[in-house]
């Protein structure tokens, strides 16, 4: 018997641990259409933003210092953010917890946080989704968690689960407020 | 009662295909008649069974029972007749009823046309048939069961996607599936060949037909898919190299080839294990089809609902079956080297080349395929593989294969004339070179891109040669229509199935070349000059009342010379599930398409419209229905019809 023969069924037996090996991380939650991003562990981009409201604080990279952060980007014209939008008032006790208005119009942001209350400290105005892109944003609402150095530690490039919320990222809170 | 009666049938269906599996397998090998007997009404019953299932999942679906949970999940009363029949298979668990009820179909018709069959290999063909049927009957009822109960029964149900609603759709599952399980006959055939360790002109016979009627069905339902692409997705495109149509097109490159080459086994008796091999990798590529759509482990723009346990069954039905044929070739294959002896330049090596370009092509279009899969289980980031890497990959392939097409035919058995072959196709050669110069000149020059010559040249090429090959054939002269009659019919087919492929190639080149795309805010009244033809559009009209639908619908004029087209592109959307659906309007004159859509209204009063003009893309469609009829003609031969002559005197003549 020749060896070439067995060529066949050695590919096809590679190609099915990779299969098992997808199949195992998919149940452990790694979707093939979940975006990781390349920024983990990385310090936040350098930007400064303005308030969406005239005069309160607007929202820099320096002011990331000392504290633990979730920046969530969000947008009045994203259907998600409005199915988002009630975890996030739960956390507003647990996290400095900022906004980002992606690519909105300032009073249709205000009068969406208005109607649907306003969860976070800061809400700075990405117009032109400048700052997004160098977050690397695919689309709203996504959030990123920054730890006491300025890096970031977390992207969740996706609306959050009551799941996603209790099994990782408030856990990961408390580790880095330790 | 009636789910409960179509689950029921479903449980014996499984019971049947246990025994299906076992008994004859076992009497073949003890040279037992009775046993082996049994295969015949076994396949029958089993088919009978699953027929009645699939038949009580229809009855809820036309009655809405809406007790049932897979009724209510994908129906509503609002449906017309049409889609909620498609909706049995417009859902990841009725399109696996019906997955086996074509496969128990296939059985059912070798039980009673493989008459000719000697009684081992047919029992040993459809205990194979039987094992299959067997993993695929386990996956539904314990993943996938259709007739679930749901209580309380929902007032109404959640709805068909809208996109499937459609009646293009409505039989690109049927026909795709009819491909896919179809190449399950040319697997059977394989493993009972390799059981019995015996692989002759006579088996390479009874084999093609099988799968040629799998090619025919798959070449129809991909078309049909791509057909729908094309008028309902709004931008004509017709083809993504999205994971979910790469599924469907590996093996048809894997079929398209073993057909190929079991013309060599049948003729010359050469090319056996590699035959082999490929009738296996064939359905292979079927089942990772199946794996690759049902458990979502790729990314795709197609979606069922996708599950990893799921995904676990199949890949476990996966290993199984390809993993144990893949171990059965490796013990037996060596004893299938041998055979016909040819010269590299010869129809035999002219096939051959077309089968390792065939299956190269499946294996690049596999590892683009798999290659985001790979670079995920590796860490290696998310990404996807797009149409840049398939054109560049595919193409070169392809450019080699269908010049040799035109060639193959015109060199005979054994050992070919070369330079005889091409000296009788100087003239296409040169025909081939006017036509692209010509075509491309009339498509306005270098207004349009220099390959679109090439592309023409290749199409006039393949189209011009098989047309010469088919003439010196029947030769146009007395006794013309005897010579066409007597010709084989199978000799007839491959001239229309090459024709037809040629007729594909100039259909992708022009709609891809020179296609014509105006995006712009039409007001009421206004016209714009597209490819030659004045169009306005005259009008728009909101909420025009469809079945479960309402619908903006938009009246453009077409003017073109004296001619005077109207066209109703609409937007609808639709209430069950609420979505909303283009619907292009297209006019062809099977030259070209003038392709018109609507979009949303603007502030300024004007609607989004979007005009094209695709030329020659209602070729790519037609050239498939040429292919199909091709496959058809070919089926038809006498020699399939009568059927092989007996093994043993086959041998007696190879001998001699």
């Amino acid at each position: 018997m020749r060896w070439t023969i067995l060529v066949p069924l050695i590919l096809f037996v590679v190609l099915l641990g990779f299969f098992g090996v997808r199949l195992t991380q998919m149940e452990r939650g790694d979707m093939p259409n979940d975006i990781k991003t390349v920024l983990i562990d990385k310090p936040i981009p350098d930007f400064t933003l303005p308030p969406l409201i005239a005069g309160s604080p607007g929202l820099s990279s320096a002011d990331f210092q000392g504290k633990v952060t979730l920046v969530n980007f969000f947008a009045s014209w994203c259907v998600p953010c409005r199915g988002e939008h009630p975890l996030l008032a739960g956390l507003a006790d647990k996290v400095a917890l900022v906004g980002v208005a992606y690519k909105n119009k300032p009073d249709e942001a205000i009068n969406w946080l208005a109607g649907m209350g306003n969860p976070y400290q800061t809400v700075a105005a990405d117009f032109d989704g400048r700052v997004a892109i160098d977050f690397g944003l695919y689309g709203v609402p996504e959030s990123y968690l920054i730890d006491r150095q300025g890096r970031i530690r977390y992207a969740w490039k996706k609306p959050f689960t009551p799941e996603e919320i209790r099994d990782k990222l408030l856990p990961l809170i408390a580790e880095l407020n330790k | 009662m009636i789910p409960e009666t179509g689950q029921f049938a479903l449980i014996l269906a499984l019971l049947v295909a246990l025994t299906q599996s076992v008994v004859p397998l076992m009497g073949a090998a003890a040279r037992d008649p009775a046993r082996m007997a049994l295969a015949r009404p076994a396949a029958l019953a089993q088919f009978l069974l699953i027929a009645i299932s699939f038949g009580a999942l229809m009855a809820c679906y036309v009655t809405s029972d809406f007790s049932v949970l897979n009724v209510a999940e994908n129906s509503h009363t609002d449906k017309p007749l049409l889609y909620k029949i498609s909706g049995v298979w417009g859902n990841h668990e009725g399109s696996m009823l019906l997955w086996v009820l074509i496969l128990s179909l296939y059985g059912a018709a070798v039980a009673l046309f493989g008459g000719n069959l000697p009684a081992p290999l047919r029992a040993r063909v459809l205990s194979v048939q039987g094992m299959i049927s067997v993993g695929f009957l386990l996956f539904i009822l314990l993943t996938s069961n259709p007739f679930t109960r749901l209580d309380p029964a929902p007032v109404n149900g959640n709805g068909l996607n809208p996109l499937l609603q459609d009646p293009g759709l409505a039989f690109h599952p049927p026909f795709l599936y009819l491909g896919y399980v179809g190449f399950s006959m040319a697997f059977s055939f394989a493993i009972a060949a390799l059981i019995e360790g015996r692989v002759d002109a006579a088996w390479a016979r009874w084999v093609r037909p099988w799968t040629l009627a799998a090619w025919c069905a798959l070449t129809l339902g991909i078309a049909m898919g791509s057909w729908w692409a094309y008028y309902t997705l709004g931008w004509g495109g017709w083809w993504y190299w999205d994971p979910v149509e790469n599924a469907s097109f590996m093996p048809w490159l894997a079929g398209t080839a073993l057909l190929h080459s079991a013309i060599v086994v049948e003729k010359r008796d050469a090319l056996r294990g590699w035959t082999i091999l490929l009738a296996i990798l064939t359905f292979s590529l079927s089942l990772l089809g199946t794996f690759l759509v049902r458990s979502g482990i790729l990314t795709s723009v197609h979606s069922f609902a996708s599950d990893p346990a799921r995904g676990v069954f199949v890949l476990a039905l996966l290993g199984i079956c390809t993993g144990g044929s893949l171990f059965l070739f490796a013990l037996r294959a060596g004893k299938l080297v041998g055979g016909g002896l040819f010269a590299p330049i010869s129809r035999e090596g002219a096939l051959l080349i077309n089968n390792v370009l065939l299956s190269t092509a499946a294996g690049t279009v596999l590892l683009g395929t798999l290659y985001p899969l790979i670079a995920d289980a590796l860490d290696l980031g998310k990404l996807s593989v797009g149409p840049p890497f398939f054109n560049t990959v595919f193409l070169p392939l392809m450019i080699p294969m269908v010049l040799l097409m035109a060639l193959g035919p015109f060199l005979s058995w054994k050992r070919g004339d070369l330079a005889g072959a091409l000296s009788r196709l100087k003239f296409v050669f040169a025909a081939a070179i006017v036509v692209a110069i010509a075509s491309w000149l009339l498509a306005g020059g270098s207004s349009g891109p220099l390959w679109a010559a090439g592309g023409i040249a290749l199409s006039a090429w393949l189209i011009l040669g098989s047309l010469l090959e088919w003439v010196e054939r029947v030769r146009l002269k007395s006794g013309f229509w005897r010579r066409v009659r007597n010709t084989p019919r199978a000799a007839h087919g491959m001239t229309l199935a090459h024709l037809g492929l040629g007729i594909v190639i100039a259909g992708i080149t022009g709609s891809t070349a020179w296609k014509t795309e105006h995006i712009q805010v039409m007001s009421i009244g206004q016209s714009i000059d597209v490819a030659g033809y004045q169009v306005t559009l005259d009008g728009v009209q909101d909420n025009v009342p469809g079945p479960n639908y309402s619908a903006l619908r938009a009246q453009f004029t077409a003017r073109k010379g004296g001619r005077v087209i109207v066209m109703h592109p609409e937007k609808r959307s639709y209430r069950n599930p609420p979505r909303p659906v283009t619907s292009a309007a297209i006019s062809t004159n099977f030259v070209g398409d003038l392709y018109v859509v609507i979009g949303e209204p603007d502030p300024s009063g004007g609607y989004v419209t979007r005009l094209y003009y695709n030329p020659l893309a209602p070729w790519i469609f037609l050239g498939a229905v040429v292919m199909v009829f091709g496959g058809l003609v070919s089926l038809s031969d006498r020699r399939f019809r009568i059927g092989a002559p007996k093994r043993a005197a086959a041998a007696a003549t190879a001998k001699a």
